[in-house]
């Protein structure tokens, strides 16, 4: 971890020094323990500030569209983009680099201004789960590449494998997208059995239609619609969202279980075959929502379905922006005469 | 047959492709087919235009079944509008039912312009499946009173 810093930092100060890029998106330390928060340096001594540790938790290619387009000049609708603009730097591991793949391929980062700089990852660690482990009073964290130390907590170290945010724990894609990475760091990365990968949404779908209502409704019941969820997702990049449409008001604007289930249903929809499971929704929700698992349940099913998984092929079109004639139809309603002549 | 005037009748907003299902819908008309009378039919210019906002929306406002329903897959008027709805429908419908809304709330179909007699099969279909479901609940923003007191009581 240490050493990927250092890297990070040597890196990022060379690129901003030899004028290569203009600014460098990575992460500072937070203004609490075991917290980081997103960082733009913009010379070589700024450099100096970005951190790597197991907390990096917020998805720094959420950033990225608007950075790039703070360095575009005014033009007219229409006028072409000059060809000499800055480009901006970025490290990335493995799920980062697939919303980067995503972002070009939505036209949302063009890849000629993208410095891109692929991370080994070994999983990242879960706050609340230590906090619940150690208390609050945490002051100072330390890690070496097993273990995570804590000063003024109940507990003195826990072990990484054991408190890694269950996304990292389920992860199978730690490497970063070669195709699309400028520069790679080689390291070890978390190794995870694919069997298991969703498990977690596997235990929702094994229970009746009353029992996932009750799941569903109390999981989110705490919501307080504070849409941190869709601020820190680097897929939800429209400039009016579908929350914020007046007329009609397809949700409403208070706390009803009603709006607020239809708020998560179509925030998980619109992420279908383009969510990277990073994680970034969660580690954001102040109330400790589950988030993840309708994204991941859409992940499952764009799996089985339609056999593609966000931004593992760059050059390949979103499961949703294409269809195979073939594509399975079982929930079609037939005609009871033609049952089963159909396919 | 069940008498109109005493028992719980399902609204079914019916969501019908201007090319197909709806001259489908035309055709039972004037072919005479009998179908029940619960669903209220709106027309979009193609399946393809479906948004899962629309079909939330309708869920919300206390429809008890939705029914979605596009040319047959090749015969789209926009040559493939319905395969991009396809897909869409496949994924809208297992997280539906992955949050618990029961599954026959929201069904999709294909009825072409010919199909007059099949657009009758499909919406007695429908409408006999929702029927068994009851009156909608879940994520319906204003439950009207009468069904509040006969969950109540159902409860008891």
């Amino acid at each position: 971890m240490n050493k990927i810093g250092e890297h990070i930092r040597q890196r990022a100060a060379e690129l901003l020094e030899s004028r290569e890029i203009d600014a460098f998106i990575g992460f500072r330390q937070g203004s609490l323990p075991m917290t980081t928060q997103h960082y733009v340096a913009r010379s070589a001594a700024e450099a100096q500030n970005l951190v790597w540790n197991s907390f990096c938790v917020l998805n720094p290619t959420n950033i990225l569209p608007s950075l790039l387009k703070s360095f575009e000049p005014p033009r007219r609708p229409g006028d072409p983009l000059p060809d000499d603009l800055p480009k901006v730097g970025i490290a990335v591991t493995g799920c980062w680099s697939r919303n980067l793949a995503i972002q070009f391929q939505e036209n949302q980062a063009s890849r000629k201004r993208v410095i891109a700089i692929g991370l080994p990852c070994t999983g990242m660690s879960d706050r609340r789960q230590i906090l619940a482990q150690t208390g609050e009073m945490v002051t100072e964290v330390s890690e070496t590449a097993e273990d995570l130390y804590f000063t003024g907590g109940t507990v003195a170290s826990l072990k990484r494998t054991e408190i890694l945010r269950p996304n990292c724990a389920s992860c199978v894609h730690p490497q970063p997208v070669a195709r699309i990475m400028t520069e790679v760091i080689e390291g070890d990365c978390i190794n995870n059995d694919a069997a298991g990968r969703f498990a977690e949404v596997e235990e929702i779908e094994a229970k009746d239609s009353d029992g996932r209502w009750d799941w569903f409704s109390s999981e989110f019941s705490a919501c307080i619609r504070c849409y941190s969820c869709r601020n820190a997702c680097p897929l939800c990049y429209c400039p009016t969202c579908f929350v914020d449409d007046a007329k009609p008001q397809w949700v409403g604007k208070g706390l009803n279980s009603s709006d607020t289930s239809i708020f998560h249903i179509l925030r998980a929809y619109h992420c279908a075959g383009r969510c990277t499971d990073c994680g970034s929704c969660e580690a954001a929700c102040p109330m400790g929502l589950r988030l993840r698992l309708l994204t991941k349940k859409l992940d499952k099913d764009v799996v089985d379905m339609f056999d593609s998984e966000a931004g593992v092929e760059p050059f390949k079109p979103l499961p949703l922006s294409t269809y195979s004639q073939a594509d399975p139809q079982p929930f079609i309603v037939q005609p009871s005469h033609s049952k089963g002549e159909d396919s | 047959m069940t008498d109109i005037n005493t028992e719980w009748q399902p609204k079914i907003i019916t969501f019908l492709c201007t090319w197909c299902s709806y001259a489908g819908a035309d055709l039972a008309g004037v072919s005479r087919y009998q179908y029940p009378p619960n669903i209220r039919v709106i027309k979009v210019p193609c399946s393809g235009r479906m948004s899962p906002n629309l079909i939330l929306n309708a869920l919300k406002g206390g429809a008890d079944g939705v029914l979605v329903s596009g040319c047959h897959p090749g015969d789209c008027h926009y040559i493939s509008g319905n395969y991009f709805a396809r897909r869409r429908f496949g994924l809208l419908g297992n997280l539906l039912e992955f949050i618990g809304l029961e599954k026959d709330r929201v069904q999709f179909t294909w009825v072409s312009a010919a199909e007059g007699e099949q657009f009758a099969d499909v919406i007695s279909q429908v409408t006999e499946s929702v029927r068994k479901l009851g009156p909608a609940t879940r994520l319906v923003k204003n439950i009207p009173a009468e069904i509040n007191v006969e969950r109540a009581c159902a409860n008891e």
